[in-house]
């Protein structure tokens, strides 16, 4: 080595110091604590918008389509919906498999980034995770109904009943119905205790300006909270747990769902991809729905200094990298079946991107593979419209890759003599179509009297709330 | 109790100030003593000298509880009570009562989790004689509180304001019990 030449300049540092690479504010404009509490509890406070009434009209009107879908259904028979042979699963079972992959972005924001220490999580749970919770209430529709005579559905949970017959524990739709009921569950407990400290703060202000009916509903669910710091103590241990346990919730949940394909022997769904892919496809989706919303909410309420650029960033950056995952994902499965020299698989594969449904096939291909891939430019990204339409894209590819999943496959299985198509009936649209009011009223009722944003844990990771923040004289200690 | 009062409670505008403050009080000895702030303070609980929280220890029974709940059931419900051989496959295998164990596992540690810190923390608990101090809302927006109960046995009217003083608290007020 040439180390005569360097002595006069060594080339080793005696000390490697990383870059310190500057932190982008979470709230910009250095806002202080009692302008967090007046932005989101304003919202909650105000004199109801007028475009609120006009979307409530609206997403109610929608809704209906769902209820006259399912009583239709219900007093004539499951026959109405257009699934049969060869596909028993249809529509209902894509709708379900993408609402609640819509629903895992909400648990990954408040879970999995907690965990992660990614505060820039704080502006944005609190909606995600309300999301989630009506993602899972639109997909439970779909299953319940399925099952045929509703009012039998309680037969899905192990309940002693007149026939003595239990559950069969080895199916994988058994497991969906336990993975899916913890799932809703779960997400709700820890929902409501990210809640418990803002709906203190809305007791008490509710209670200042002389409300006292809402001031005791507010007061009711704040369990008496009065900010204790032995409660703090308490409480952000058991939040960490919570994150801890909804972590490996969230990835089980489409795990398993997507075992209700790859446990069984069809051509395309039995493979061992599917739980990554299915979990990586249930991300993708469901930070597309979080910017469909989330955007939409910063610009009516004025919410720049708490979703700032920095939040769209990241969130932008997530959809690529998921995307991409199930871009790769995509190409694998095809990888896959060739090198598989299964004949069956092969076929499948091909007749997917050229068979009678190739054009569901390229419509998911350009919405989830194509659309992510502009989230590179920093450009894009900081066009919130344009990055709103792509999220509607991310929306529409997700819903077209279950479909594509499930009618490609069944309908092209390994006997031709048993093969057929699938198309959807009125009844199947119009419930689905609906599905969008339901999730839609729910919404517009949590950001109108639930706050949107989780002020406590906003102003925990502002500067102020740092300890040692300025003059201080911590080094000494 | 030699005072009819719950205690002492000082006022505090910034995150810093409370932090020094409490340092100050834990230093005094006490031990009955809390501080009231809008969100959870990063090194508060040290700074007080707070014991770790013992949730997980209710989380962890919990999850045990969930797992062989799932585990029992399924081998009760599959391979005792009334036995259908399915498929050919055995009667009862941890193999594949293991998801629905492990769902049973995560809802039972987050049911034992949130009902731990209920009761660790005494909640739901509506009347407080904290709650009733007029000034308490601001301690849900933004402003801080530290809270001396009279029934320490260190807690002496004169010297704990002194104390609360001296630790830069304002507005030091009694609270009614």
């Amino acid at each position: 080595m040439a180390h005569a030449e360097t002595a006069a300049s060594p080339a080793i540092l005696d000390e490697v110091k990383p870059a310190v690479l500057a932190r982008p504010d979470l709230v910009d404009h250095d806002r202080s604590f009692s302008w967090i509490t007046e932005k989101i509890c304003g919202i909650i406070e105000g004199k109801t918008p007028a475009w609120w009434w006009w979307c409530f009209g609206v997403a109610c009107f929608v809704a209906s389509f769902t209820v006259a879908g399912i009583t239709y259904l219900v007093a004539t028979g499951v026959g109405v919906w257009g699934h049969r042979n060869p596909v028993n699963w249809g529509w209902p079972i894509v709708n379900f498999v993408f609402w609640i992959g819509i629903g895992h972005a909400g648990t990954l924001i408040s879970a999995i980034l907690c965990l992660l220490r990614q505060k820039w999580r704080t502006s944005i749970n609190r909606a995600a995770e309300a999301m989630t919770i009506f993602a899972v209430v639109c997909a439970g529709i779909f299953p319940v109904f399925h099952v045929g005579r509703v009012w039998y559905a309680w037969f899905l949970f192990p309940i002693p009943n007149s026939n003595y017959i239990w559950q069969n524990f080895r199916s994988p739709l058994e497991w969906d119905v336990f993975a899916v009921s913890t799932y809703g569950t779960v997400s709700v407990l820890f929902w409501y205790v990210g809640m418990i400290p803002d709906l203190a703060t809305l007791r008490d202000r509710f209670q200042a300006a002389g409300n006292k009916t809402r001031s005791w509903l507010y007061g009711f669910f704040a369990m008496g909270w009065r900010g204790s710091s032995r409660h703090w103590s308490n409480y952000e241990m058991a939040y960490l747990i919570l994150a801890g346990i909804a972590t490996p919730l969230v990835l089980s949940v489409h795990t398993i769902v997507s075992f209700d394909f790859a446990v069984s022997l069809i051509p395309g769904w039995h493979t061992t991809i599917f739980p990554p892919y299915f979990v990586a496809g249930a991300i993708f989706s469901g930070f597309g729905m979080v910017l469909t919303l989330m955007l939409p909410l910063r610009a009516i309420y004025h919410l720049e200094d708490l979703i700032t650029q920095y939040h769209i960033d990241c969130m932008c950056k997530i959809t690529l990298a998921t995307g991409t995952i199930v871009g790769y994902a995509y190409a694998m499965e095809f990888f896959i079946a060739w090198y598989s020299a299964n004949p069956y698989e092969g076929f499948t594969f091909i007749n997917r991107a050229f068979g009678p449904y190739a054009w569901a096939y390229w419509i998911m291909i350009s919405c989830n593979v194509i659309t992510p891939q502009f989230f590179w430019f920093k450009k894009i990204r900081e066009n919130t419209t344009l990055v709103w339409v792509l999220s509607i894209f991310v929306n529409v590819g997700m819903w077209f890759e279950r479909f594509v999943i499930i009618c490609t496959s069944l309908t092209r299985d390994y006997l031709p003599s048993s093969w057929g198509n699938m198309s959807p009936t009125i009844v199947d649209i119009f419930t689905f179509f609906g599905t969008f009011g339901v999730f839609s009223v729910l919404f517009l009722l949590f950001i109108r009297f639930l706050p949107l944003m989780a002020m406590a844990e906003i102003k925990a990771v502002t500067p102020r709330a740092d300890p040692h923040a300025g003059h201080d004289d911590h080094a000494a200690h | 109790m030699a005072t009819p009062n719950y205690g002492l409670i000082a006022t505090f505008d910034s995150t810093p100030d409370l932090y020094h403050a409490a340092e100050k009080v834990r230093d005094a000895g006490y031990k009955n003593w809390d501080c009231i702030t809008p969100f959870p303070v990063h090194g508060l609980d040290k700074a007080m000298g707070l014991r770790r929280s013992t949730v997980p220890r209710i989380s962890l029974a919990g999850g045990i509880t969930g797992f062989c709940t799932g585990m029992s059931m399924i081998w009760w419900t599959g391979a005792y009570d009334y036995q259908i051989t399915v498929g050919g496959k055995p009667l009862f295998s941890p193999m594949f009562a293991f998801p629905v164990s492990y769902e049973l596992t995560i809802l039972f540690t987050a049911f034992a989790t949130i009902g731990g810190m209920f009761f660790l923390n005494g909640l739901p608990m509506h009347y407080h004689p904290v709650l009733k101090y007029d000034q308490i809302k601001r301690g849900m927006d933004d402003t801080f509180f530290i809270v001396i109960e009279a029934r320490d046995p260190r807690f002496n009217l004169a010297n704990t304001k002194a104390l609360l003083e001296q630790a830069g608290g304002k507005e030091i007020k009694e609270l009614e019990a």
